[in-house]
């Protein structure tokens, strides 16, 4: 365990480092740890004042812990946070029974005891304003935009039963049960009336999605257990907000104003807080979604609004009092279907990353906030009765609640939830940090006995989310609850899975029931018609069918696994390979010529692929980089057109002698043994031939003769790449192209005759081949003719071909480009053809640029 | 349906259907009240047009679910693939499996598949399906594509189409006895 060793004492190392820092200050606020921007405005103008005021010489370097005091704690802490996330990764045997929120929650705990002894008092805990507004919407926002949909709204009855009902009563019940206890003397005297028992119940019954999250990751429950534990989860949080904002009022208002009209308001509140916030959500998620149509010019930013648009819905909802994290929920939920549409692929991905780097970083950083939280002497005030009834109380009602909802909800599904799924969904009614956050919140004026509920609600979190978690996974395993199992992506499920939708469809209307397909359907033909259109690029609408991206993601998991398992075998393999697996990834490739993605990406060489010219100009893409973009623009521009058409040519020169032109000649039936022999004998012949020669680029082939495969891939792929946009431009002149070829052949010469050398050479001769690719010396005459005919000729001969065949056209027109210009190169010298392929890396950059 | 025995009283066969199918008597009663709506002609049994002249049916790919002329048992037996399996029927060894097992669930669907019934999903017949279940935006190449992969998928013994086995043996991982199914058929 030497990194684990190492990383502890960097932590600790850190840790006194910090602490130091802080104890060489006076006092400093103990909310101002994070963004506190009024305290840093002030401390800073302090500072700035003092170092004026007692300046006598210039000084070299001084030390300005003030200036950067609060972002540099900030940092610190973030950054001791995480470590704490990768010790507890590293010590897998930890790990394997701890969860590790729990394990993060301990290490608060000793970081806590830390700064408790460095201090001697608690400077740092979590504040609920910075938890409420840097901590939570990220992950909220995360969780809703992970969120599986079809999952999600499928369940959501069941869902909203839970989360809104059970918190309801969780809360009643805990609040009146404590009460009532109370009354009976079980905890002797305190200052707590029954509306402050109903507020301290309401903030109980948060189960709080991200210990949730994080304990059912892990233990890899089946998919509906884990969708009603999650949904339930995240939406009741809403709820549990809205209702201790109610109660929060009824507190404030006093008993005796509460009337029936005010708890009829109460009630309406309620319902208007939690509707309106998944209101302001599904606003802003439309407003990401048709953002997102236009961001594609600024694509290096593009992932960034979904962000800040993200962030301003749970402000937004919270400015005017509605709940925020539903809002941001809703947001999440409802835009990513769109937004993962509209935008690049790279910025998908980008968003995808952040967010979860985001997410679980704050999710880092509350466990151990949590634990360091509670190192503090201040805020614990113990009664026994109270804390001992309050998690009893938590834990049975929350039994109760789920078993009562959940008989009521099997009456009418399909697959009633088995008894051990209640059990576990009993379990995991974790409490977290929405709920400490709400009790530090507490107005200490009106709730005289705030730091008990404090106490109390850390103690329910820290029992629940330690105990609880340590035991769930043994608990699952014990009850075998039935887990998901890894399957395998299958395009045939998929498609019978539509199908079932079909015909469920149709069984409903032939029974004349309204059920719950006809609403799946009826909402999917709403979508489809109206949604779709206004908030997705028309480019996104077409490429959109679910069947067809599982299709699209499949072959790219084909694609890669090819690549990864030829490189493994060494660079070589991709030439020597045996037949079979060469068949096998034809056929893949085949199927995947539908997608020009991959194609752009794997196509090294292998021309075999049929690509439709409906699919060439589909824009989303997997391979492109901001330089392609940039390109794609200039496109429209002919110089750049121009420019592009110099600098394929010359890249593609560097690469002819590995696109064997014996590939333009085979017959798609052609036997892959033969090409493969073909291409490896050519390039074999040529590394020997200019050996001989002694030309220096052929040297570097020579001297690596292992690696030289490996880097003609890499060649391939990016000559592929570069390829790609021209070849969308060819789509749409293709007649004008093909007419300019046939002028090219025209001007070189008799065409009938060439098509007879061409074949004859590609197919029948192999050794004629490396002739025609570079023409030696000796031959210089004879071979300039050949050169310069075969392949215009080529593409006269592929010119009647329908447009699905442009791409196996396409690398041929540029080899004949090429050799035209190879010929003019040849003409002076022959050493100058040998030269262009040094030249030819600079050049490229050159255009990149 | 306060008059649930007189109506039940007037099927024919009532009492075999609910046997073999395991509907209860409300269901068969309102599946004849159905069957009876739908047969507008008073013909005694259903022809494709009937079935056409359901608005929603109509824009279903899967029209193809009922081509055939039924009468009333036939109807309802289609629609008893559809009951959710149910765990405390009494299996009796002797008796067929129930209509709503899953082999007979799968049967179903790859019947739906199997226009010419030769026991086998060609590739002309899985597009077919596909073409209509598909929504425009998918080429025909693509469509090609696609039901070459999920033919490829299946296809055990490399004859280019799935037999019953081999789809049974695709669909192992699926939870076809909660995917198809209806709740109100319960």
């Amino acid at each position: 365990m030497a990194p684990y060793s190492q990383l502890s004492f960097l932590l600790t190392v850190l840790l006194i480092f910090g602490a130091l820092c802080v104890t060489s200050k006076v006092q400093i606020q103990s909310s101002s740890e994070r963004q506190s921007a009024s305290s840093n405005t002030g401390s800073t103008g302090e500072s700035t004042s003092n170092s004026s005021a007692s300046i006598t010489t210039v000084p070299i370097v001084t030390w300005k812990w003030h200036h950067v005091e609060t972002p540099y704690l900030v940092a610190l802490w973030i950054l001791v946070c995480w470590l704490c996330k990768l010790m507890a990764q590293l010590n897998s045997k930890l790990k394997s029974f701890f969860p590790e929120s729990a394990l993060l929650i301990i290490s608060g705990f000793i970081l806590g005891g830390i700064v408790w002894g460095a201090d001697k008092a608690q400077t740092f805990k979590l504040v609920p304003r910075n938890f409420f507004y840097f901590l939570l919407p990220q992950i909220i926002l995360d969780t809703g935009y992970f969120m599986p949909n079809k999952l999600f709204f499928s369940n959501l009855g069941a869902i909203l039963v839970h989360a809104v009902i059970g918190t309801c009563w969780n809360a009643a019940a805990v609040g009146i049960s404590l009460w009532g206890c109370y009354l009976g003397g079980a905890m002797g005297n305190l200052q707590i009336g029954l509306l402050q028992f109903l507020l301290f119940g309401s903030l109980l019954a948060a189960v709080d999605p991200v210990a949730v999250i994080a304990v059912f990751e892990e233990v890899h429950v089946n998919e509906v257990l884990f969708i009603w534990v999650f949904g339930e989860s995240l939406l009741n949080d809403g709820v549990t907000v809205v209702l201790y904002n109610v109660f929060d009022a009824f507190v404030s208002l006093g008993g005796e104003k509460i009337n029936a009209g005010e708890i009829i308001k109460g009630i309406v509140s309620f319902f208007v807080v939690a509707f309106g916030g998944s209101l302001i959500g599904v606003v802003f998620a439309i407003l990401i979604s048709l953002l997102t149509k236009y961001t594609g010019k600024v694509q290096i930013i593009e992932a960034g609004f979904i962000f800040v648009l993200g962030y301003l819905s749970y402000l937004t909802a919270e400015m005017l009092s509605l709940s925020a994290i539903l809002s941001v929920t809703f947001c999440g939920v409802c835009c990513q279907k769109y937004v993962n549409a509209n935008m690049d692929e790279k910025s998908v991905t980008a968003v995808r990353y952040a967010m979860k780097v985001f997410a679980n970083g704050s999710e880092t950083m509350i466990f151990v906030f949590l634990g360091v939280t509670a190192i503090d002497t201040d805020i614990w005030v113990w009664n026994t009765g109270f804390i001992l009834l309050t998690l009893l109380f938590v834990l049975v009602y929350r039994f109760m609640g789920v078993f009562f909802l959940t008989w009521i909800l099997n009456r009418y599904r399909l697959v009633p939830i088995e008894l051990i799924d209640q059990i576990v969904m009993s379990f995991g009614g974790l409490r977290g940090a929405v709920a400490y956050g709400l009790a530090a919140s507490l107005d200490e004026t009106r709730i005289k006995e705030k730091n008990l509920m404090i106490t109390t609600t850390l103690i329910v979190v820290y029992f629940t989310v330690i105990l609880q978690g340590l035991t769930m996974k043994p608990l699952v395993k014990w009850l075998k609850v039935k887990r998901v199992s890894p399957t395998e992506l299958k395009l045939i499920e998929k498609v019978n899975n539509r199908a079932f939708e079909h015909i469920l469809a149709a069984m409903e209307d032939i029974s004349g029931r309204i059920g719950d397909n006809w609403w799946t359907r009826g909402w999917k033909r709403f979508e489809d018609t109206y949604i779709t259109w206004f908030l997705m690029k028309p480019e996104a609408r077409k490429n959109r069918d679910y069947l067809f991206s599982i299709f699209h993601k499949l072959n790219l998991e084909d694609a890669i696994n090819y690549v990864t398992e030829a490189e493994k075998r060494g660079s070589l393999a991709f030439l020597n390979q045996t037949d079979g697996t060469i068949v096998n990834f034809e056929k893949k490739l085949r199927f995947s010529g539908v997608m020009p993605d991959i194609m752009s990406e794997l196509d090294f060489g292998n021309n075999n692929v049929q690509p439709t010219s409906v699919i060439q100009d589909t824009v989303p893409s997997v391979s492109l980089n901001i330089h392609e973009h940039e390109m794609k623009r200039m496109n429209e521009d002919f110089n750049a057109h121009h420019l592009l058409q110099q600098h394929l040519y010359r890249s593609r020169k560097n690469h002819r002698h590995k696109y064997s032109r014996s590939n333009f000649s085979i017959n798609q039936s052609e036997d892959e043994v033969q090409e493969i022999f073909q291409r490896t004998m050519r390039s074999r012949l040529e590394s020997f031939k200019s050996a001989k020669m002694g030309v220096t680029p052929a040297k570097k082939i020579t001297k690596h003769p292992k690696k030289d495969p490996n880097h003609k891939m890499s060649n391939g792929k990016t000559t592929d790449k570069s390829k790609k946009h021209p070849y969308g431009d060819e789509d749409f002149e293709f007649s004008e192209a093909d007419s300019a070829y046939s002028g090219d052949g025209g001007a070189t010469g008799g065409s009938s005759q060439r098509r007879g050398t061409y074949t004859m050479g590609g197919v029948e001769n192999p050794a004629f081949m490396p002739e025609m690719d570079t023409p030696p010396p000796p031959w210089v005459t004879e071979a300039e003719a050949d050169t310069s005919v075969a392949p215009s000729q080529g593409a006269q001969r592929y010119l009647p071909w329908s447009p699905r065949n442009l791409h196996r056209l396409a690398p041929l027109r540029i080899s004949d480009r090429s050799t035209d210009s190879f010929l003019m190169a040849d003409a002076p010298a022959t050493e100058e053809s040998s030269e262009e392929s040094p030249q030819q890396p600079s050049q490229r950059d050159g255009t990149h640029m | 349906m306060g008059s649930t025995n007189s109506t039940l009283s007037k099927i024919p066969n009532a009492g075999d259907l609910m046997q073999e199918t395991g509907f209860s008597p409300a269901h068969i009663v309102r599946l004849y009240d159905r069957y009876k709506a739908l047969d507008k002609d008073k013909k005694g049994h259903l022809c494709p047009q009937d079935f056409g002249a359901i608005k929603e049916l109509a824009m279903n790919p899967i029209k193809q679910v009922c081509q055939e002329v039924l009468d009333f048992p036939s109807f309802v037996r289609i629609l008893a693939h559809f009951r959710p399996v149910d765990k405390n029927r009494p299996k009796d060894p002797n008796s067929p499996e129930h209509i709503n097992s899953r082999s007979n669930k799968l049967k179903f669907i790859f019947q739906l598949y199997d226009q010419d019934k030769d026991g086998k999903i060609s590739r002309q017949e899985l597009l077919q399906v596909l073409r209509t279940m598909l929504e425009k935006q998918v080429t025909e190449e693509q469509l090609e594509s696609i039901a070459d992969r999920t033919i490829q998928e299946a296809d055990l013994d490399r004859d280019d189409a799935i037999s019953f086995d081999e789809f049974r043996k695709s669909m192992e991982k699926v939870n076809i006895e909660h995917k198809m199914s209806i709740r109100f058929l319960r």
